[in-house]
């Protein structure tokens, strides 16, 4: 399998490169990628740099531009998905059907990965995608357990790569407008959830709050760790009962399942976290490496060194991670 | 303008359905969406069933009767169904995944692009277009603006528009999870839920510790917890191309419901104001209440 890591800027590409990740994926700096924030994503300079990086060390590079076009804005999509074409990166990645034709149409020779954006849980829906834009990976939600994994991924005319470690999205990714409708701006459109404007830190009553657009998403006591306020998981009131009634504040990690994930066919596993730093893109990347080295190696031996863990924890939001969707009593 | 019905998006009992479509024969509708479009395990009807209520409604009513297919493929017992339902060779489907635009297409049947299928511009409404969607009901995210710049995307690239149908009325479906929130709010696990959304004839609000309601948990689907209401837009829904005003069931009062539309669709003037939220209507939060300049 394949290890797939994020880049936000060139520092962490060139980490995630030295530290032995098959692939990088990063975005232009604009709303054509899903982490659209401030002071993240490469420009051109960098862009040209990191790929020429990769390529010295015959890595592959990603360029992902997917999010889903605004009509006013199309140029800027076409623009992103010519430049990744010049810039000559390995695939691109990409969701909005519209963007797919135009880069299948003017850009043949261009790999095209299915963003997990794309919202495809089922072998019929990547068909579509293949037959019609003839893209040669997908990436899944992470909403299939380990069973509907398999099952896809062995009637999927395409190879198929996984979320692994990282932010936990509990929405269908591409189905998710919980953020638009309290900030206006959404993951499809703007390629941002609960977002940094919007946010609103205070002491309230000797209480931390956080807040997006107003609204309370979570307010802490003294001593409990608080959270980017990431609405959906936020404590809520649901039946009188005050709790994260959507998820905890949780990282996925599956290094557990690297074996199964290896004998469904997975052909990439996925680090979520572009928008983390060089120094954590780095930490994950050494630590995926050696897991997968080690299963390569001698996959009846396989198992997770207690020493990956700590360090993985240490990462992971909440300092909590789950098997997720994966595990179906997740679910 | 046309006035449809959308799917029932909460579990109702099998009477309590059957009860409600009795009821909606009557009513002043062009087009009914029927289907179980939110979960699987959600059988009080099974697809025959519903092709059989399908049926009797055709002949009940003037009304176009449309199967709407599940959202969240997942299982292959879903695909396999949602295949059967494509092929049904008597209604026109709407298609909520991709994998129903993909069977549709293949069998060369037109068909409806549902909200959950994310087109936002002219470039992707063509391709859907190409595939065989002949309607077009936008994320409901999408405001009066992206409406109409997306449309007139299409007028340039010379192909024509498909029927517009705005999701005008209702609890706004918002997302969709692999969790049940329905079962986890019951503390049960969604593999033994025992079809507890039952209980919830139009979901379960979920409020901020403010006591702000913010969402409607409907098993795996997150509404809103607001009643987007367009009513009061009707003339800038006219302005935008909007076909067709689509009014989501809801647990009580649809025939009110629909017969306030049907008169402002009549011509009586629409109302200065509403109770609900129309924020992303005009490209603002969802959950906000914009009144339209000049009205307040």
């Amino acid at each position: 399998m394949q290890l797939v890591c994020p880049a936000g800027s060139l520092p962490a590409l060139k980490a995630a490169v030295r530290q032995g990740a098959d692939a990088v994926y990063v975005g232009f700096r604009d709303d054509t990628n899903a982490r659209h924030f401030a002071g993240l994503n490469l420009d051109d300079k960098q862009l040209e740099n990191g790929v020429a990086f990769a390529q010295q060390h015959n890595k592959h590079v990603y360029i992902a531009v997917n999010t889903y076009a605004q009509p006013d804005g199309w140029q800027r999509w076409q623009r992103a998905v010519d430049q990744a074409a010049d810039l000559g990166v390995n695939a691109l990645i990409a969701a909005d059907p519209g963007v797919l034709a135009y880069a299948s149409k003017q850009h043949p020779q261009l790999n095209l990965h299915l963003s997990v954006q794309g919202s495809a849980t089922n072998a019929a829906a990547l068909a579509f995608y293949q037959d019609r834009y003839n893209i040669k990976r997908a990436v899944l939600p992470r909403v299939l357990s380990l069973a509907q994994v398999k099952h896809v991924a062995s009637q999927s005319p395409v190879p198929i790569e996984v979320f692994a470690f990282g932010s936990l999205c509990i929405m269908a990714e591409g189905r998710c407008h919980l953020s638009s409708y309290l900030t206006g701006e959404s993951p499809n459109l703007c390629g941002v959830c609960s977002p940094a404007k919007a946010v609103r830190w205070s002491n309230e009553e000797g209480e931390l709050t956080s807040r997006l657009n107003e609204v309370l998403i979570d307010r802490y006591s003294e001593g409990e760790s608080a959270g980017y306020p990431t609405l959906c998981k936020g404590r809520f009131m649901v039946n009188g009962q005050r709790f994260h009634a959507l998820e905890e504040p949780t990282s996925l990690d599956t290094m557990d399942l690297i074996p199964e994930l290896s004998k469904i066919g997975v052909s990439a596993v996925k680090i979520e976290g572009r928008q983390r730093s060089p120094a954590y893109v780095e930490q994950v990347t050494r630590v995926w490496r050696a897991a997968l080295d080690s299963y390569n190696k001698a996959p009846e031996q396989y198992k997770v060194e207690p020493v990956w863990r700590q360090t993985l924890a240490g990462l992971s939001e909440g300092s909590q991670t789950t098997l997720g969707a994966y595990h179906r009593a997740w679910q | 303008m046309k006035l449809s019905l959308g799917p029932v998006l909460f579990f109702w009992e099998r009477d309590t359905l059957m009860q409600f479509y009795a009821d909606m024969a009557e009513q002043p509708l062009d087009i009914i969406y029927m289907g179980e479009t939110v979960c699987s395990k959600r059988r009080s009807l099974s697809l025959d069933q519903w092709l059989g209520l399908a049926r009797d409604m055709q002949q009940q009513s003037q009304a176009q009767v449309v199967m709407s297919g599940l959202t969240l493929v997942e299982a292959a017992s879903e695909l396999s169904s949602l295949k059967r339902m494509c092929a049904n060779g008597e209604f026109l489907i709407e298609a909520n995944d991709m994998s129903a635009v993909h069977y549709l297409s293949e069998l060369k049947v037109p068909f409806v692009g549902g909200p959950a299928l994310n087109i936002y511009n002219g470039h992707t409404l063509a391709e859907f277009i190409a595939c065989g969607m002949q309607r077009w009901s936008p994320p409901v995210e999408c405001s009066a603006h992206i409406i109409s710049a997306a449309l007139n995307q299409l007028d340039e690239l010379g192909v024509a528009r498909p029927e517009v149908e705005v999701f005008a009325y209702g609890h706004l479906p918002l997302a969709y999870s692999a969790r049940c929130f329905t079962a986890r709010a019951e503390n049960r696990p969604k593999d033994d839920c025992e079809l507890c959304c039952i209980k919830y004839e139009e979901g379960i609000p979920l409020l901020s510790q403010e006591g702000q309601a913010l969402f409607t948990i409907n098993g795996i689907q997150t509404m809103s917890a607001e009643i987007n209401n367009l009513l009061a837009d009707f003339p800038s829904l006219k302005a935008a191309g909007t076909d067709i005003a689509r009014l989501s069931p809801r647990a009580q009062g649809m025939s009110q419901i629909i017969a306030a539309w049907d008169s402002v669709r009549q011509g009586q003037p629409a109302p200065l104001a509403v109770q609900g939220c129309n924020g992303y209507w005009h490209g603002r939060p969802g959950m906000v209440s914009i009144e339209e300049a000049g009205l307040c």
